[in-house]
């Protein structure tokens, strides 16, 4: 087989694993959007909070450190103790439901009824204030996040393939595990979604709050279920990217990356989000690959804003969006 | 007591219909342009014109042009700071193509380029609304800082990628430039803001705004009536991005001088914008400039109190700004959905009846 076609064999495959961390991100969206209509813009920060809180959790981190030594000039930074990984894990699973308590309590509550672009604004101002909050609670500079999973390139892809075509493919160990991961995730989600009464109750809320209400299914607990799931999907994520590349601010930029990929998918379909995480992976990689070095470059900022903005233009509601019917 | 309606009597139509019907309003309105055109150009210094001023004034027009989109005619954009930087592009090819014409004409003629672009990206709103299209908008951001990034042409090929202002006049008085007094930035800048505002207050209260209101309301309802949705959406996004064009082409050649595209035009002033007309109100003219002027003074105001007073480290206090601001915006939704605006149209009302409860 010719080389250039297995660069690009190559470049689908990495793209692929891409579009699931892609897919990680966007579930946390649709999980939201369904339950509550609310479309959380937060989501990408969720998931960098949640990655600093657990390395702060796991290297003993004072929480406000700076903070504090700014207001009573003394000079903490840790505990002096490590945490191992699995417990710190658990315990940022505590604080992200805490946080899903406390954005239910105390903004989603007082905001019922709203117009849907209010809870955006809303959603885009607790961006803002979890991330200053996160940065004031752990510091702001660059983390290394390392809870044990396997990273680098894999060896016996590489060696497989190598006997095969006489070209060895890199691909790394960490996209394996996450795509392994996502795929264990949804499938998770899609059996709590089917089979569990609370599942049934989320369901229930989604297609419609008042009759939901009328049986007898607290919003409240809906709500905050599901902001917790959604903070849950977020530490996956926050691992995931965080053991990539390192824990800091671009984290949170995933949360636009997620936004072309939900709008090809439809904002209310899980499946979708998971399909249209792997067009943009493969497309975004693709074309970096084909088209990037005819026009300088650096296309995926906006290549997949632009394939899913002239895919909507064809089919406003989404590959498996739910088909928008409009009356007066 | 002093503000009443009481003995203001409109005899023709034209007096009926103006925009300021009460006479105190009206008195009010000729003050704050008396003391912004002949008081503060003698007063301000170099630190209030950059710090406070000159953005303020900036931010207003671009306020102005993405209420315009979102709050007059419902379409929610986030694509700002992407038709900012075209502003600033075009004023500086402009500039640098046709060194001869005057500079404000550069920045009205930047600002009639943007429009064209607007429209170009306001295309996909004839098939996709709401978030949806708040989505496809980035798509203009995010495409437009990096075709200014990548391609030579648009930054005369200068070796660091930046565009900077060529030094120009308006009879005779340098406004762009490094040898540019801060009086002059603030005159051109309100000048610009003043005809901004004037204009976007006719347009929203003629035939043109009502449509785009129609459009907002129920889009569907509007096209039963009569309305045509291709023609009042797509002359949103135009006079929107018009607007947002002359911001840029602004920003640009008075206030920076200097710009690097991704840094200056990035998402973050895509959602500083949006936030501002939030906070302000949505469908007031008024309420852009209130936004506009507080989340302009309200990073400077906490960075005098946290770094001068407290002394804060720097990066302490813009977390510190961060927690505040979303706090803020989050509690301005809760309180007061409405922005600004609604609590000045609500401290008006209790005016109007003061002393008396009801």
């Amino acid at each position: 087989m010719p080389d250039q076609l297995l660069f690009a064999i190559e470049v689908t495959l990495n793209g692929l694993m891409a579009g699931v961390l892609y897919a990680l991100v966007a579930l946390g969206f649709v999980l939201i959007f369904k339950a509550s209509g609310i479309f959380n813009y937060a989501q990408g920060v969720m998931a960098l909070f949640a990655a600093l809180t657990l390395v702060g959790i796991m290297d003993g981190q004072v929480p406000f450190a700076s903070l504090i030594n700014a207001v009573f000039g003394t000079e903490i930074h840790t505990f002096g103790w490590q945490v191992p990984a699995i417990i710190a894990i658990v315990l940022t699973l505590v604080v992200m439901c805490i946080l899903a308590w406390c954005v239910q309590r105390f903004v989603m509550r007082h905001l019922v009824n709203q117009e849907p672009i209010i809870l955006f604004m809303a959603t885009i101002g607790l961006a803002y204030f979890m991330e200053g909050f996160g940065d004031l609670m752990w510091g702001a500079d660059i983390k290394k996040l390392d809870v044990g999973l396997p990273q680098g390139i894999n060896d016996t892809i590489d060696q497989v393939t190598y006997g095969w075509f006489g070209y060895g493919f890199f691909i790394d160990n960490l996209d394996i595990v996450a795509t392994v991961i996502a795929a264990i995730l949804v499938i998770g989600l899609m059996i709590f979604s089917q089979y569990s009464k609370q599942g049934r109750a989320l369901r229930a809320v989604a297609d419609d709050h008042q009759a939901a209400l009328s049986v007898g299914i607290s919003l409240n607990y809906i709500w905050v279920l599901v902001w917790s799931i959604a903070g849950f999907v977020a530490l996956v994520a926050g691992i995931m990217w965080g053991t990539k590349s390192g824990v800091q601010f671009s984290l949170s930029l995933i949360a636009l990356k997620a936004l072309p990929v939900l709008m090809l998918g439809g904002f209310t379909s899980i499946p979708g989000a998971i399909v249209g995480g792997l067009i943009i992976g493969v497309g975004e990689k693709l074309f970096e690959f084909l088209i990037g070095p005819m026009v300088g470059g650096a296309t995926e900022n906006w290549f997949a804003y632009v394939l899913a903005l002239l895919f909507l233009v064809f089919r406003p509601q989404g590959l498996f969006g739910e088909k928008i019917i409009e009356r007066v | 007591m002093i503000y009443r309606e009481a003995g203001d009597f409109s005899t023709t139509y034209e007096a009926d219909s103006q925009t300021f019907p009460i006479r105190f309003d009206r008195y009010r309105y000729y003050l704050v342009l008396a003391v912004a055109f002949g008081v503060i150009p003698f007063l301000v210094n170099d630190y209030w014109a950059n710090a406070v001023l000159v953005p303020f004034l900036i931010y207003a027009i671009a306020a102005i042009g993405l209420n315009i989109l979102t709050g007059y005619c419902g379409q929610v954009s986030l694509g700002t700071g992407g038709f900012m930087a075209v502003g600033a592009y075009a004023s500086y090819k402009l500039m640098t193509a046709f060194p001869e014409v005057s500079v404000i004409i550069h920045v009205i003629l930047a600002g009639g380029i943007t429009a064209g672009v607007g429209v170009l990206f306001g295309l996909p709103s004839l098939r996709i609304k709401g978030f949806y299209l708040a989505v496809a908008t980035l798509a203009a951001q995010f495409f437009l800082v990096w075709l200014f990034n990548r391609v030579p042409w648009f930054y005369n090929h200068s070796a660091s990628g930046q565009i900077s202002v060529p030094e120009r006049t308006v009879i005779g008085v340098p406004v762009t430039g490094p040898n540019t007094d801060a009086w002059a930035k603030y005159l051109i800048c309100l000048v610009f803001v003043f005809a901004c505002a004037w204009l976007a207050r006719n347009l929203t209260r003629g035939k043109i705004g009502r449509t785009w209101m129609a459009i907002r309301d129920m889009d569907i309802a509007a096209e039963i009536i009569g309305v045509n949705p291709l023609a009042a959406k797509l002359s949103a996004f135009a006079v929107s991005s018009f607007f947002i064009g002359i911001a840029g082409a602004l920003f640009f050649s008075v206030y920076l001088g200097a710009v690097e595209v991704g840094e200056v035009f990035g998402i973050q002033k895509s959602f500083l914008v949006l936030f501002m007309v939030i906070i302000g109100g949505l469908g007031s003219i008024f309420g852009s400039f209130a936004g506009a002027a507080f989340l302009v003074l309200l990073p400077v105001l906490l960075k005098n109190i946290l770094v001068g007073t407290l002394g804060w480290s720097t990066d302490l206090a813009a977390h510190f700004e961060l927690v505040i601001v979303g706090g803020l915006i989050i509690t301005f939704l809760i309180m007061e959905p409405h922005g600004l605006a609604q609590l000045w149209r609500l401290a008006k009302e209790k005016l109007r009846l003061w002393p008396f409860p009801h």
